[in-house]
């Protein structure tokens, strides 16, 4: 039976491709918690930098990444939420929306960088916020604004529409029916999408090296207009900007560790989030 | 409310196009309040969307068009002014496939009260009467609170149409509202429809001749797009005046 073999096969080469796959990605954060580890302590999480970040702590990266995730969600979630339900519930399905989708799909392929340079121009210099947190979590909410309307968009398409004809045939306005019988079941898959992106924008250098993050400031900010230090950018400059890099390979794994347990701490969070809520809604 | 004279459902010369699509060919009939009226024909006929065009259930797909008139209780519903939502409050609606909604048993019957912004004290009343009158009380009383979804598909059909009773709707569409149940669930809903029509005007579209035959008072064949024969239901079953009628109903096609 060569078609049984050949089915084998193919399930075997699957296999180890996803194997492959999972073991470089262990690798990477098995040599990042090993190397990374020894250099964690009470005083690299909440203490100052000293001679550029060579020695000390990085406490002002870990709050300006955490002040401009938070910005970034501030501004990106409920623009991205407002979006997707004008698109999925309002928009009638013409040349317009065709377009808007296109657009959407077009920024989310726009590399990082000219987010960053877009964001110079028009917050940082064009509406005078300076680089600060308010230009930076700004320009990070462009660039992963895409990537919220498509995962809320379809976490809005995953509601039946039975549900909505049953609602709007009692007497639902339409506004009434998203409330009441769409966002209720739609609103966690919203977030876990989101919380995706806000993921990648956390450990996004390009986007934030012209708008808010400073290369050395071993202080914290005072307000949304102040300058951060920020993980990626901190850990960019450790490996490059160093005039012994070696010496400081300690703290750049450090960095590395801190930067990608954010990341991922906010992903688990996003997905049990998700397995919790899809528990309760099913049809 | 009840007379000789009085219709609760009428249409005259009604058209209906999904785009450039006819779907309803001039449609003129006028439905006697307090009976149940049987839409019967093959299907792709038109028999849901002319059921949807009483409550306006069509304007939510887009590029959909009427022409002609339709008078729910001498209104007519497609006139600029009409309030929809009182439309749809007035005429209940029951699917094909039953659609509760992913809520408590309570909530799912709440939720037209909810809507229309009845007192919070009356909910539980209205909630008690509608699942009496839609027979499911018994089954449900001491578990409101528990997932709709976990309910047989019979007994979710029967909430769906408690749902729309807790409105007080004086229509009541139904678009085969048996059709995905077991033979004794529909044994059951047709009870229920026999119970029902003695307080609702009903419209109930249905693929089964026997059904038909049995819980309604009038009947419309439709074939086509066309109103072909709209009578009493027993004249309808023993003489019908139309050839194609008497095709249909002896199960010569469709
Ligand atoms: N949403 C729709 N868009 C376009 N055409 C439709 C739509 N719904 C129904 N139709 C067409 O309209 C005609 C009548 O359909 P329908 O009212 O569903 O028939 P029935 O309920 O009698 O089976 C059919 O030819 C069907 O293909
Ligand atoms: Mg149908």
């Amino acid at each position: 039976m060569p078609g049984r073999k050949l089915e084998t096969s193919i399930h075997w080469v699957m296999r180890i491709v996803t194997y492959s796959m999972l073991a470089v990605i262990a690798y990477i954060i098995i040599d990042i918690a090993w190397h990374g580890l020894p250099t964690i302590s009470w005083e690299f999480l909440t203490g100052f930098p000293r001679r550029s970040g060579a020695e000390g702590g990085i406490l002002p990266a870990i709050a300006g990444t955490l002040l401009l995730v938070t910005g970034t969600i501030i501004v990106a979630l409920p623009l991205g939420m407002a979006s997707a339900i004008y698109l999925s519930e309002y928009a009638r399905s013409g040349r317009f929306t065709y377009f808007i989708r296109l657009a959407i799909i077009t920024l989310a392929g726009v590399p990082s960088i000219v987010f960053g340079l877009f964001g110079l121009g028009l917050f940082v210099l064009f509406l005078k916020m300076g680089a600060s947190i308010l230009a930076g979590s700004l320009t990070l909410a462009c660039m992963i604004l895409p990537t919220i309307i498509v995962s809320s968009e379809e976490a809005l398409k995953a509601v039946p529409q039975a549900l909505r004809e049953g609602s709007l045939a009692l007497g639902a306005t339409k506004w009434e029916t998203i409330r009441r019988n769409v966002l209720p079941y739609s609103v966690s898959g919203m977030l876990t999408g989101s919380i995706l992106g806000i993921g990648r924008a956390a450990g996004e250098t390009a986007p934030i090296l012209l708008t808010v993050a400073a290369f050395y400031l071993p202080k914290l900010p005072r307000s949304i207009f102040d300058q951060v230090m920020a993980l990626p950018y901190h850990l960019y400059v450790l490996a490059t900007q160093m005039p012994n890099a070696d010496e400081v390979r300690p703290m750049q794994y450090g960095t590395a560790l801190v930067l990608i347990a954010l990341v991922l701490g906010l992903n688990m969070f996003a997905i049990i989030f998700r397995n919790r809520v899809r528990k309760k809604y099913r049809w | 409310m009840v007379g000789e004279n009085s219709s609760i459902v009428k249409t005259i010369n009604l058209d209906f196009y999904y785009g450039a699509v006819k779907a309803l060919h001039g449609i003129s009939i006028n439905i006697t309040p307090g009976q149940a009226t049987a839409l019967i024909g093959p299907s792709g006929c038109g028999k849901s969307t002319f059921l949807r065009t009483l409550n306006r259930m069509n304007d939510i797909i887009d590029g959909t068009r009427v022409e002609g008139e339709v008078y729910i209780d001498n209104q007519d519903i497609y006139r600029g002014d009409i309030d929809v939502v009182a439309l749809r409050r007035k005429v209940g609606m029951v699917f094909q496939k039953s659609n509760p909604f992913p809520k408590s048993i309570f909530e799912n019957i709440a939720y037209g009260p909810r809507i229309h912004g009845f007192d919070k004290s009356s909910y539980n009343e209205i909630v008690e009467r509608s699942l009496i009158r839609a027979g499911l009380w018994n089954e449900v009383k001491d578990r409101l609170d528990k997932n709709a979804l976990d309910l047989s598909g019979g007994q979710q059909q029967r909430l769906c149409i408690a749902r729309a009773l807790a409105v007080d709707p004086r229509i009541l569409l139904m678009d085969e509202p048996a059709s995905a149940l077991d033979p004794k669930s529909t044994a059951r809903i047709e009870d229920l429809i026999a119970e029902l029509r003695e307080r609702y005007t009903i419209i109930i579209v249905t693929h089964n001749m026997q059904q038909a035959a049995r819980v309604s008072d009038f009947t419309a064949f439709f074939y086509e797009g066309e109103l072909v024969e709209f009578g009493a239901t027993k004249q309808i079953f023993t003489k019908p005046i139309k050839k194609q009628t008497e095709d249909y109903i002896t199960g010569r096609f469709g």
